[in-house]
């Protein structure tokens, strides 16, 4: 199959595509982001003692600001434990945020006079990581399907014919797997009836939480291609969330890199895997396992874990690990700055901001050259 | 380079397109396992039959239970028309081992139906809500932990009073704590999967989640060692009536005519074993039957 291989050379580029015109869920058309996030933030309580008090806290999201445009596949990446799933559950509300706020087209999440919680799962569903513990044992997969639509009211057998033609959508043969207990499919199958189920209430967006990642290449690939066909057809918008930088540029439009619970890079996918401006970002693309056997790498660019998020460092995260750290980058954190712009190429690192004191500060070049210079 | 967007769902059904093969309902596939397991099928039956003879005890009984006749005191199996001998009062061994059925039955079946609607309701509102309701919920159930089983039907029925009915509430409060645990335990594993978080995402209610996602988990676990429990208490309301703390004479009850007989032991021998017979063969039914079940019901295996 040609699109294995497409996605191992990747040198296909998807367009930016807008969603079409003509929908009618559409509020304030394509210039309006259909979600904004206004730093978004979630510390975990850590609880203990004899008197169970708060001892201290993970601060796993941390003032965490973007916007997804309608129509576009952002994608989500960094190393594990940086935030991705807790910011996941925090835009589906599946846990309550700390602060921060959320606006679907317009319209506030969750305040008086916005959209309700229940019409924003009706406009924004999620696909989990794992594909069998996310479909209910005991249920044929089609009234797993079945369930979300029953739940807001729709008729046993018109949320069966949805169910079904939705197994269709998918590439399921519904007079075949409809009623098959999850126990009986493979992996890509389930996920692909975790993708029918997300898609049953038809929502405008897809959150899709690591959902390739525990497929192998093969399976990824077509799973892979059935979302981008699915986007297409759907009028979709989706949420990528993975640690795999490859499945990542294949599927994106646009990249937002986390570290410690915060973002640290957002910009178009080209501008991203080609130019990182910063240094995580450029540790993390060197960190990718190379198919050609003469670029082996003798040593991994990162080294170490991240830091702990209960007590992260001071001023810029990432600087303990960082090539280029300087006294500023302890002192203050490097903003990120406003990047509502679809080809806006943001970092928060304080290298790329001209005026902040950093001795390579304002430079128009890539973080990837500055590397090779100082070593 | 092939454009990969042309690529559709219908294309790619043919790689992913299963043999024909025929699918089996929940239902139907627990019925299947059990037509072939001949153990679970004989024990079954054996329960029918127990069953069977204590609704229609009247009509089956060769005698009136409780007519006693000091002329037949203790006599052998056989002994003139008497199929098992009589007891210490010479009344009908096998009329009242039937008449003993009923109440076998009854003490054996009501306190765990009861206990494990009572002990499932707790148990499954604790493991969902977590925290607090937990906590409240649990602890409580651990103060009756803290006493053998045995010893805490005793006291209860002790404190209450010998008869049935205080036999049942000592019975059903003895069974509550274990079944409340399991279900709790099964409800909270059940509670942190992926599928009900989806199920929250969907926008569902809580009742909606667990009445169509937490109970079809949390069910087979309860109900399989609900099952297990009916021997148990078989045994303990057979205890409790040996103790004179069960069923008031001249009520037939297994328990009490073990009781009864034990002075008898080496006058009478194969007579004063028969209600012991008797338990054994319904507790072991109801094990074998349990277990049984709990295979079949295993649709993953």
């Amino acid at each position: 199959m040609t699109e294995d291989k497409s996605i191992v050379s990747a040198p296909f580029r998807p367009k930016l595509e807008a969603v079409r015109d003509e929908d009618p869920r559409d509020r304030g058309g394509n210039r309006q982001p259909l979600l904004i996030v206004n730093q978004l933030r979630k510390y975990f309580p850590i609880r203990g003692g004899i008197f169970n008090h708060r001892r201290g806290e993970v601060r796993a999201v941390d003032s965490v600001s973007f916007s997804v445009l309608k129509g576009e596949t952002l994608g989500i990446v960094g190393e594990s434990g940086c935030g991705k799933s807790t910011l996941a559950r925090l835009l589906m509300h599946l846990i309550p945020c700390d602060t921060g706020e959320q606006i679907f087209d317009g319209e506030a999440v969750g305040e008086l006079r916005g959209l309700s919680l229940r019409e924003l799962r009706r406009n924004m569903q999620m696909v989990f990581q794992d594909s069998s513990s996310s479909l209910n044992p005991r249920l044929p997969v089609e009234q797993s399907i079945a369930y979300g639509p029953r739940v807001h009211g729709m008729a046993r057998a018109e949320a069966k014919a949805v169910a079904r033609d939705l197994l269709d959508k998918v590439g399921l043969r519904p007079e075949l797997f409809g009623s098959r207990y999850p126990h009986e499919l493979s992996g890509g199958q389930k996920q692909r009836i975790n993708i029918a189920r997300a898609l049953a209430l038809n929502p405008r967006m897809l959150i899709l939480d690591e959902a390739v990642s525990a497929l192998d290449k093969s399976v990824q690939a077509q799973v892979l291609n059935l979302l981008r066909y699915l986007k297409r057809h759907l009028n979709l918008t989706y949420v990528f969330i993975s640690h795999d930088l490859s499945v990542v540029q294949y599927i994106s439009d646009r990249v937002l890199v986390m570290y410690l619970g915060e973002v640290v890079e957002i910009g178009p996918v080209d501008a991203i895997y080609t130019a990182p401006k910063h240094p995580y970002t450029a540790a993390l693309l060197r960190s990718r396992l190379n198919l050609n056997p003469a670029e082996r790498l003798a040593e991994a660019p990162l080294s170490g874990d991240p830091p702990n998020p209960i007590n992260p460092p001071s001023g810029c995260r990432f600087r303990t690990r960082c090539n280029f750290a300087e006294a500023v980058c302890a002192d203050r954190s490097p903003a990120l700055g406003e990047h509502t712009n679809r080809s806006a190429h943001r970092a928060a690192c304080h290298m790329v901001h001209a005026d902040s004191g950093h001795s390579l500060s304002g430079r128009a070049a890539s973080v990837e050259g500055a590397h090779g210079q100082r070593n | 380079m092939t454009d990969v967007i042309s690529t559709d769902a219908p294309a790619l059904r043919h790689g992913l397109s299963a043999p024909d093969i025929k699918v089996r309902s929940y239902l139907q596939t627990v019925t299947h396992r059990l037509r072939h397991d001949p153990v679970t099928l004989f024990f079954l039956a054996v329960i029918l039959i127990i069953a069977l003879a204590a609704i229609c005890a009247p009509w089956i009984a060769p005698f009136d239970p409780n007519k006693t006749g000091t002329l037949y005191r203790l006599k052998p199996i056989g002994f003139r028309g008497f199929i098992l001998g009589t007891d210490e009062l010479g009344r009908d061994m096998l009329s009242r081992l039937i008449y003993g059925a009923r109440t076998s039955l009854v003490m054996g079946l009501t306190p765990v139906v009861l206990a494990t609607v009572i002990g499932g309701t707790l148990g499954v509102t604790a493991g969902f809500h977590g925290g607090r309701v937990n906590m409240c919920i649990m602890r409580i159930v651990d103060v009756f932990y803290a006493f053998p089983s045995v010893l805490l039907a005793v006291a209860i029925s002790g404190t209450m009073g010998g008869g049935i009915q205080n036999g049942l509430i000592a019975l059903t409060l003895v069974f509550i704590p274990p079944l409340c645990r399991i279900a709790e335990t099964t409800t909270t594993q059940v509670r942190s999967l992926d599928f009900v978080e989806a199920a929250r995402a969907s926008g569902a209610s809580s009742a909606s989640i667990i009445i169509h996602h937490v109970l079809a988990n949390a069910a087979a676990p309860l109900f399989i060692y609900a099952s297990s429990l009916i021997s148990v208490a078989i045994l303990l309301a057979a205890g409790l009536s040996f103790l004179g703390l069960g069923v008031e004479p001249p009520t037939a009850d297994w328990g009490m005519m073990l009781s009864n007989l034990r002075q008898a032991i080496y006058v009478q021998p194969l007579v004063c074993a028969l209600p012991g017979v008797a338990i054994f063969i319904t507790s072991l039914s109801f094990n074998l039957v349990s277990d049984g079940l709990r295979q079949a019901m295993d649709v993953r295996a």
